[in-house]
């Protein structure tokens, strides 16, 4: 396959970024997004280039470390899939491929195509655990009984990578769907009820002091989530917040 | 060669008892003086996080180290099939002891006795713990936590969370740790790569590390150093190990002078994507749960698998009678719950022999058709549909495995292009993990005064094959429930020490250390990219130091890795320089350490001069071709002391005596 890139290049936070186009061929459509991007960065560094930077790690889709807006769409034209999962039969030759960031305020630029994603780790310190010590001196894993349904709701709520496609694809770069899945895992299980209330407070608190945006529920998140987060989670954050802030 | 007995320290007693003694015994340090102590945990993965929340919910000031963006994106998360612990909630005969018993045998006769004992021990309170920190695990309709079985063992006591278990248990220590971080007791730095360890009077005292984003080196002090990088598997450039999976912690730390134990006990996984070509990245496993269900075979005759190979015969068309479901023919007992060292070779052989079924004939079928009609007819049953139609049980069965393993069975999807409901998968083995790593004695203690080592990184309960489902219990273990306590007996002693200082000469020299090998790979300006040198020292790895090795080819291997490695510092090519991010730059520092490790695993590969676990040398097998262990002259573990060049290395024996099991050959027909 032969295709056209053009691929946001920015040296760093305080620079100014700009488009670059590439052109590429011997593209096998057995590669990953991520292994095309690899061949390109070989070609540049033999020419002398730096190389385009991007995120990455465990490239099979849980790691959550790869971003990248895609054609527009957070990890590509794919559904269900991270962009390290995405390959390249699902384009075709001759075709021209934007690849940009995942922009939002809160998601800062460090340098080419990797952003700063910290705001969503601070979210989590606000209130995102269960204040339990790791003595391992607590009750037997059955004593409480968890039912089917919950344990798989809180899992798959669980399951989110904290990669950000949620944020990048909407139009407000809100992270409600993040946050309320974190909220909804705790929420689910008895283990995490005891402290419903602060965590879901604090939480939404500091996601709205890292500069995301508000829910228009346009559901776009769970459209381009890679893992399939349901939009449930954030009617179910609604209803915490309101039950705690009227219990506050 | 010289020799010299380790002390590994095992705490006197009978062995059910050891770990319970020794902590009562041991010394404690008093919540006033805990706050005046600083603690590095380099690595956030199960067992660095684990240590990191446990250790600053003692009260100790934590400093984490990650080179991830977040600490909840180590490795540890892509771990699928699950956690064993000797709950025996199923009552089916587990027990401690049992769990013991399978991990030394799994491991060939090569681990330590009391620390494995230890693991099994705390393995219960691992479940608890994660229950109670809100870790979603599977559960019955009875609201009960669910079990599976994993390999090399007849008992069901492993959890899970579908096919996510690391990312649950990950997230949860990740949760322990923003809690740490939010009452200020944990500070994270991400983006941080280690780059070197201090020593201060011969105590680890500090790191080195390059702040990813500015390029910085920064000088960080502590009372102690615990390494909890995780293992070397790239080192075969392709392996199941994320992309940013590296030795060079664990690396730096055996050149200031811990011991580097058995670097040539690597796994081997037997079910992994195939490689498909020249571009490919890495690997990726399929988790070993899927052989409770998926059975593993090749075609019985050489022109059967010859017409697969060239397409003109699907899977699908062969007749029960014309396939080989080799393992379970082989062993019989364990059928296709072997261990892994034991199926990836069974898998190696059939191919070798030509039975492989795609295009490099290096594949062999992992099938689901019997697992999907047998629950399809019990689901049918359930219904109350007497006489379903084979289609109606085949839908169910296909809903039932979906259930199960989906999130598998889709990421092979994406990455193969075809249906693994339609038609069985296609498997290889494929590098894993690294049994092989930091010596430690029974406390987690490296050979250097106050730095630990836990988790992959260090060379672990698991011998010389590790059974699947333990590494995630092996970490949590290590660092929730055994480095809080013998850190506290070493700190003991510290409370008088104070800050360390980062303006200590020693710190001085380590950086500018640091900064002269960045530079000089740097300002080589040569022809190649990074991963040219990578690639090169992953093939020689996985033809001479692979799944068999034999005398000749480890020769050839040392030989071709030095050269390498010569190469690379005269002819590497790095764009941009030593300020700023640098992708290639952090690329180029860790493949600096797998091209000297590369060639002390050869070398330690070579005097082995025996076969056990997943260490295969092709002179030492039985007639019927498992591996030969030789108790007699190597019954020890391997620790290698820096001096200088991998070649100078020089070996420590410390011999492993069973007092609580009898050593024999291991047996799964």
């Amino acid at each position: 396959m032969k295709l056209t890139l053009n691929i946001w290049r920015q040296q760093d936070a305080s620079s100014k970024g700009q488009f670059v186009t590439y052109s590429i061929d011997d593209i096998s459509p057995d590669m990953s997004f991520l292994e095309m991007l690899d061949v390109l960065n070989n070609k540049l560094i033999l020419q002398g280039q730096e190389p385009v930077e991007f995120d990455h790690d465990c490239r099979e889709g849980i790691c959550g470390s790869c971003s990248l807006q895609i054609n527009g769409e957070p990890h590509g034209p794919d559904r269900l899939v991270t962009t390290c999962q995405l390959h390249m039969r699902m384009f075709k030759d001759g075709d021209t491929i934007d690849i940009e960031p995942f922009r939002a305020k809160a998601f800062p630029v460090i340098k080419d195509l990797i952003v700063d994603r910290s705001a969503f780790d601070r979210i989590q310190q606000a209130g995102g655990y269960v204040s339990v010590n790791t003595s391992g001196n607590t009750t037997d894993a059955n004593a409480i009984l968890v039912p089917k349904h919950d344990a798989d709701d809180a899992f798959s709520a669980a399951a989110c990578i904290g990669c950000g496609a949620c944020v990048a694809a909407c139009k407000n770069a809100s992270a409600m769907l993040f946050t309320s899945a974190k909220v909804s895992q705790y929420a689910l299980l008895p283990q995490g009820k005891v402290e419903a209330t602060t965590r879901v407070l604090n939480m939404v608190k500091q996601m709205d002091l890292e500069g995301f945006g508000n829910c228009t529920n346009t559901g776009a998140c769970e459209i381009e989530c890679p893992k399939g987060i349901s939009l449930e989670n954030i009617a179910r954050m609604n209803r915490e917040y309101l039950s705690a802030s009227l219990q506050g | 060669m010289t020799m010299s007995v380790l002390d590994s320290k095992i705490p006197e007693g009978p062995l059910a008892e050891k770990w319970t003694k020794y902590k009562n015994e041991i010394e404690l340090v008093s919540p006033a003086n805990k706050r005046n102590i600083d603690i590095i945990v380099v690595g956030t993965g199960l067992a660095g996080a684990s240590a990191a929340a446990s250790l600053a919910e003692l009260g100790y000031n934590v400093k984490t180290f990650c080179f991830q963006d977040s600490p909840r994106r180590a490795h540890s998360i892509a771990a699928q099939g699950g956690i064993n612990a000797a709950k025996n909630y199923q009552g089916d005969g587990d027990s401690t002891y049992r769990l013991f018993y399978d991990t030394v045998k799994g491991g060939d006769y090569r681990a330590r006795e009391a620390n494995v004992y230890r693991l099994a021990e705390v393995s219960a309170n691992i479940i608890d713990q994660c229950v109670a920190q809100g870790v979603p695990f599977a559960r019955d309709y009875g609201g009960q936590l669910d079990n599976r079985s994993f390999g090399g063992v007849l008992v069901s006591r492993t959890f899970y969370a579908k096919g996510q278990t690391g990312q649950q248990l990950l997230l949860g220590a990740y949760s322990a740790m923003n809690r740490q971080i939010n009452r200020g007791k944990i500070k994270s730095y991400n983006r941080h790569e280690m780059l070197d360890l201090v020593l201060v009077d011969g105590k680890a005292r500090g790191i080195i590390a390059r702040d990813l984003v500015t390029g910085a080196l920064e000088r960080h002090s502590a009372h102690a150093v615990v390494i909890a990088s995780g293992g070397y598997g790239n080192v075969f450039f392709l392996s199941t190990n994320a992309m940013g999976s590296n030795v060079t912690a664990a690396w730096k730390t055996h050149k200031r002078g811990a011991y580097f134990a058995n670097p040539c006990f690597t796994q081997i996984h037997p079910t992994c994507i195939p490689v498909s070509g020249d571009h490919q990245s890495k690997l990726t496993l399929m988790s070993e749960s899927l052989r409770n269900d998926g059975r593993i075979w090749v075609p019985a005759k050489l022109e059967d698998a010859q017409a697969i190979r060239e397409g003109r015969l699907k899977p699908t068309d062969l007749a029960e009678e014309d396939r080989d479901y080799f393992l379970e023919r082989r062993y019989p007992a364990f059928g296709n719950l072997v261990p892994r060292d034991v199926a990836s070779r069974a898998a190696k052989e059939r191919c070798d022999a030509g039975f492989g079924v795609n295009k490099t004939g290096e594949a062999v079928y992992l099938d689901f058709g019997s697992a999907i009609m047998r629950y399809g007819k019990e689901k049918s049953l359930v219904m109350g549909i007497k006489d379903a139609d084979q289609a109606t049980i085949r839908r169910l069965g296909e809903e039932v495995v979906e259930a199960k393993y989906g999130n598998l069975f889709q990421m092979y999807e994406k990455i193969v292009d075809q249906n693994p409901y339609k038609t069985p998968m296609m498997i290889y083995p494929a590098v894993h993990y690294t049994m092989g790593g930091l010596w430690v004695d029974y406390n987690l203690q490296t050979t250097i005064p106050g730095c630990y080592a836990a988790g992959e990184a260090n060379f672990s309960e698991h011998g010389a094959n590790r059974l699947g489902a333990s590494a995630l219990m092996q970490g949590l273990a290590d660092g929730y429930f055994v480095l809080p306590y013998t850190i506290g007996d070493y700190l003991s002693k510290d409370i008088r020490t104070g800050k360390i200082s980062t303006d200590l000469p020693e710190f001085e020299a380590a950086e500018q250390a640091v900064r002269a090998q960045m530079e000089a790979l740097v300002n080589a300006n040569g022809t190649h990219p990074v991963d040219y040198y990578h690639k090169k020292l992953g093939k020689i790895m996985w033809n001479k130091c692979g799944m068999a090795r034999n005398e000749q080819g480890l020769k050839e291997a040392i030989e071709e890795i030095a050269a390498l490695r010569e190469d690379f510092y005269k002819n590497v090519k790095i764009p941009g320089t030593v300020n700023g991010k640098n992708q290639e730059l952090e690329k180029a520092l860790r493949v600096a350490d797998f091209l000297e490790l590369g060639e002390l695993f050869a070398k330690d590969a070579l005097n082995r001069n025996e076969s056990c676990g997943g260490h295969f040398r092709e002179e030492f097998q039985t007639e019927e071709g498992e591996a030969l262990r030789d108790d007699e002259n190597f019954r020890f573990v391997s620790a290698w002391e820096y001096k200088g060049a991998p070649k100078d290395a020089v070996l420590h024996k410390e011999e492993l005596i069973y007092e609580n099991i009898k050593v024999k050959a291991r047996s799964y027909k």
